[in-house]
């Protein structure tokens, strides 16, 4: 293993354990779609993917990421502190009063782009802003990260054949494919059989990974980032609801489902 | 001076075409919603015009989209489908958004009130007014004739934020035609009058001069007001002015008592502690799939010239 692999590693099982130690805080957060996501916003922050500056979060020349599942995003609440959007102290007053770290992220946290918390409207907004960069001559890239039971929300059709129509190769849509919604598995709610083949239909340019193997992660992103075929760009990250947890790794109701307190300080400590 | 009517459309795309030639930040998305001047700006400006097709979620996102990446948008659709289709996108990525992004996006609804007279309530709008200006920093705005609806322009492109415009579908007689209102105002004083007023918005602006004419041959003045920025006018102002009457009249193209211009001069009233009487004309509430003309129509639903006529005397005579 190279110093990055270790480094990407260590940084998501960070991650993890911060997601659970804010969850064990704060329970009103959602923590088992934010659990699955991992891996993938540790790719893109720490694996040289996104160019951005935690002192001017809105920097022009910055890449656009879009977190449009912004319910399962509270992991991101320790990379943003770790990266320096905001001090790490923050991460004890989640969904406490006078915090701006709420149970679902709000475009007020630094480095959030957008509002998150109502589904399907963070792809349609990426596509716009991709549509701009292209016009303004822009060579910076936009990244959204959606969950496979957001893309039930039909405006996200929109903005796919919008995309493809543009020849958008600036846009990269990274699919959190837990495959699992709120009441069970997606694919006994309404199926999406293959993602990557319905996306490809709709003319884009799609790869998938396993979503818990950061290092793939990272060598996917880079690749989806550097190339520009006239297609817009979709990863599908295969991964595991509550990843990592007992009892909520993959259960169809996962998403509202609490671990108990005891569970946590039990995994926290295993894994020390 | 006799000024031939415009579209409220045609006009207001006429000054965006000849501001797109150098304000190289406007960006025109459509949803596959045209007119004849429309195909200038997208045969003069290809990289900045936009038809997303007819996807009025897509339209909205797009825009968001694009402002935030700096440019001044104009969207541009059917009125009912604008606002209605698309709302939860106008509420999370136009409203919220523009709280703590700088954004300017300029909604544009053609087709307000009955003015696609003969294509039904899908086409037709009268819930606009009440949900847009629920969105508390959307300014809503609603002009009566072509004049007053191209100087919106400089309203659109000088402050940043949400807008609506709501916009007439028919070509209607000019009203300004010695200029255009004052934008900072939002309502325009047409007429002074006695005892009553008649504070009327878009198409309703015409019914309320038929109606304070037909009043004014039977010995009653009248006041007529415009207000054409129903969410942001100078509401101190407009009270200055409504303070002599002892009653006012709403005239709006849109359900009665459903939180329309009827509301919300209930509210200014009642927040200033004044004892004037309101008497409210609006559709009746309920949806109707006659056919007919718009006066047939307005008649029908209780926005036509003879009942409001009728109405008013009646509110005239109990005050």
């Amino acid at each position: 293993m190279t110093a990055n692999t270790i480094d990407l590693r260590e940084k998501s099982h960070w991650v993890w354990r911060e997601t659970l130690a804010i969850h064990r805080r704060a329970p009103e957060t959602r923590v088992a779609s934010s659990l699955s996501v991992i891996d993938i916003f540790v790719a893109l922050y720490y694996g040289g993917v996104l160019r951005f500056d935690p002192l001017q979060p809105l920097n022009e020349e910055r890449d656009r990421c879009v977190i449009s599942k912004g319910h399962g995003s509270i992991c991101m609440y320790p990379i943003l502190a770790d990266l320096g959007y905001f001090a790490l102290s923050e991460l004890q007053r989640v969904c406490h009063a006078g915090s701006f770290l709420g149970g679902i992220p709000d475009p007020v946290i630094p480095g959030y782009e957008t509002v998150n918390g109502s589904l399907g409207h963070g792809l349609g907004v990426s596509t716009g802003m991709a549509l701009g960069l292209k016009n303004k001559g822009s060579d910076r890239s936009v990244f959204v990260v959606v969950g496979d039971g957001e893309l039930h929300e039909g405006a996200n059709w929109e903005a796919i054949m919008f995309a493809s129509q543009h020849k958008l190769d600036n846009l990269n849509l990274i699919v959190d494919n837990n495959q699992i919604s709120m009441l069970g598995y997606t694919d006994d709610i309404v199926s999406h059989n293959s993602l990557l083949d319905r996306l490809s239909a709709f003319g884009w340019d799609c790869v998938e990974v396993d979503g818990h193997d950061v290092v793939q992660v990272q060598a996917a992103l880079l690749k989806m980032k550097s190339s520009s075929l006239g297609k817009p760009k979709a990863l599908i990250a295969k991964t595991l609801k509550g990843h990592g947890v007992p009892g909520l790794e993959n259960a169809p109701l996962s998403h509202i489902l609490n671990p108990k307190p005891e569970l946590i300080d039990s995994l926290l400590e295993q894994k020390l | 001076m006799n000024t031939k009517p415009r579209a409220m459309r045609d006009v207001l795309l006429d000054r965006i075409w000849r501001a797109m030639a150098d304000d190289k930040t406007i960006f025109f998305v459509t949803a596959d919603f045209g007119s004849p001047v429309l195909d200038r700006i997208r045969a003069d400006f290809p990289l900045r015009f936009v038809n997303v097709g007819i996807a009025e979620q897509n339209l909205i996102n797009i825009s968001a989209g694009l402002a935030l990446e700096g440019y001044t948008v104009f969207a541009y659709a059917i009125a009912p489908f604008i606002t209605m289709r698309c709302f939860e996108q106008i509420r999370v990525s136009l409203a919220l958004l523009s709280e703590v992004r700088p954004m300017n996006v300029n909604l544009i609804g053609v087709g307000a009130g009955y003015s696609y007279v003969v294509s039904g309530p899908t086409h037709q709008c009268y819930e606009d007014i009440t949900l847009m200006r629920a969105l508390p920093n959307c300014r809503v705005m609603s002009p009566s004739d072509h004049v007053s609806a191209g100087s919106l322009f400089d309203r659109c492109v000088g402050s940043k934020g949400l807008k609506y415009l709501r916009f007439d579908a028919q070509l209607l007689p000019v009203i300004y035609e010695a200029g255009p209102p004052d934008l900072e105002l939002g309502f325009h004083v047409h007429r002074k009058g006695e005892r009553i007023c008649l504070v009327a918005t878009g198409y309703m602006l015409h019914t309320a001069f038929k109606v304070a004419d037909a009043l004014s041959e039977v010995g009653y003045s009248v006041g007529v007001i415009d207000l054409f920025d129903i969410s942001h006018f100078a509401s101190g102002s407009l009270l200055e002015e409504l303070a002599s009457y002892a009653g006012i009249v709403t005239l709006e193209e849109g359900f009665r008592g459903r939180g329309g211009i009827d509301a919300m001069m209930f509210e200014l009233i009642a927040r200033n502690n004044m004892t004037t009487r309101i008497h409210n004309v609006g559709v009746e509430g309920a949806y109707r799939f006659e056919i007919g003309s718009r006066e047939e129509l307005h008649e029908q639903v209780g926005i036509g010239q003879g009942v409001v006529l009728a109405s008013v005397k009646k509110f005239i005579q109990s005050i």
